[in-house]
């Protein structure tokens, strides 16, 4: 993992994607109606890209992507696994 | 057909050349007229490492960088765009499966994908779905470790010789991706004869009737069907738009070709103004259009998310450009380009299916702008 502030991180991809659009941790940025699943594809792409880890099949799935705390529960999945896993 | 001894570095554009003028451009008209690719010709990809090009090493692959896939479709789509549409599909369907496929499915699938010993083919559009992912009807009804496929998928390239389908589903959760094994007997396939342009690509309607598959068919998790399609129609279309330039460039070298020894009212057609603004605007579409190829393949070796745009970009300028340099190719060569078994007469139906196939033109001027608007922050 090479940051500390995944939270940071991923706000600031969302914000920087789609500036002026307010929103929570907690928001379903798709139910907001900003987010597509397109967006979703490049959610994908910026979490493996920062975090360094390739997203599994099981954890491809929309609702890990829907809000800030899910993305960051995921990475937090992922640091424990390689955590384990050393 | 033979292969003749590399004299160049295997993963350069000189090596890549070579393949296609050597086995490939010589013989496209036939394969076009037999709407049909040999077996042997697949076998000679196969044998060059370029079915698993886009697989990592560890996976049997060739693990080569996006940018020189880029070029490698770019050189086969300068041949043939069917071939180059064989290739994009079975990419599409490797790269998936390695990237999202369960272990079960991963040992069954991967070598022979990474191989070649097993072709992929794309199973999304259906008669009634297109670019509209919420349209389609095929449905995939868990059934105690298993699911059960119904449905029907149109236009499928590769669809008459395919040994594995992705297979894009609706369960109760959504849309999700089943690899599906070809020789299952709940699956049909109805070749499609005398399309327009790919005529060799050996398109089918696939049908699924009480197609049993096992839960570890599918791909992601259940209701991820959406963005295994997303990201697997980006690499599709970059693969297009690459074949794309190489239409572009068989249009340029085709028309220099020709204009440089026809004769017309006493001088050669090269000679004539409106001739060189046609040939003009060919050479400036092939350098740009590559360049907005090399530049999404840079991003996605990057893993950076601006690929996604990137590659709109690069396959709405390609596609658009090809068929306006096919168009101007067949102009170029009057009658004889409009003869049967002549190489622009295809580039020409060839070009004209890139601007419909992965996202038509329209959808791609919609998305592209919808990000300008977005990144604006006025979304």
């Amino acid at each position: 993992m090479s940051i500390e502030d995944p939270r940071g991180q991923i706000r600031g991809f969302i914000a920087g994607k789609f500036p002026g659009i307010d929103f929570a941790d907690g928001d379903d940025i798709f139910a907001l109606g900003f987010a597509t699943s397109l967006f979703a594809m490049q959610l994908v792409m910026f979490v493996e890209k920062i975090f360094g880890f390739e997203i599994g099949n099981e954890d491809l799935e929309m609702s890990n992507f829907r809000s800030v705390d899910a993305m960051v529960a995921l990475v937090g999945r992922a640091r424990d696994t390689v955590a384990i896993g050393r | 057909m033979a292969v003749s001894s590399p004299a160049f570095e295997p993963w350069s554009r000189a090596a890549f050349r070579e393949f296609v003028d050597t086995c490939v451009v010589p013989y496209a008209d036939d394969f076009d007229r037999a709407q049909e690719i040999p077996a042997s010709l697949l076998k000679q990809v196969a044998e060059r490492g370029y079915w698993g090009a886009v697989l990592p090493v560890s996976a049997g692959g060739s693990g080569l960088d996006m940018v020189t896939i880029g070029v490698l479709h770019e050189e086969i789509g300068r041949g043939c765009s069917s071939l180059r549409s064989l290739l994009t599909v079975h990419t599409m369907v490797a790269s998936a499966v390695r990237r999202w496929a369960k272990a079960e499915a991963l040992e069954r699938w991967l070598p022979g994908l990474a191989s070649g010993d097993a072709l992929g083919a794309f199973c999304l559009t259906e008669p009634g779905a297109g670019s509209d992912l919420t349209s389609i009807t095929t449905t995939a009804i868990r059934d105690g470790d298993d699911y059960v496929l119904n449905g029907t998928k149109q236009w499928i390239t590769g669809g008459q010789v395919a040994d594995v389908f992705l297979v894009f589903a609706k369960t109760e959760r959504g849309l999700s991706a089943f690899v599906v094994d070809a020789a299952d007997p709940g699956v049909r396939r109805k070749p499609i004869a005398n399309i327009l342009g790919t005529r060799a690509g050996m398109l089918a309607e696939v049908l699924f009737a009480d197609c049993r598959v096992p839960a570890h068919a599918r791909l992601g998790a259940d209701g991820a069907g959406a963005m295994v399609a997303t990201a697997a129609l980006d690499l599709g279309r970059y693969s297009v738009a690459a074949g794309c330039v190489g239409i572009l460039q068989a249009c340029l070298d085709a028309s220099v070709a020709y204009t440089a020894s026809r004769e017309q009212g006493g001088a050669l057609l090269r000679e004539h103004q409106l001739v060189r603004r046609m040939v003009s605007d060919m050479v400036t579409g092939v350098h740009a259009a590559r360049e907005l190829c090399r530049r999404a393949g840079e991003l996605k070796d990057n893993r950076d998310p601006a690929t996604l745009s990137a590659t709109w970009v690069a396959k709405y300028f390609a596609s658009t450009n090809a068929m306006r340099a096919a168009t101007d190719a067949v102009q170029l060569h009057g009658a004889v380009g409009c003869a049967d078994g002549h190489p622009v007469n295809r580039y020409f139906r060839d070009a004209k299916v890139m601007e419909i196939i992965e996202g038509s033109s329209q959808i791609q001027q919609l998305v592209i702008a919808e990000h300008a608007y977005e990144s604006s922050g006025q979304p």
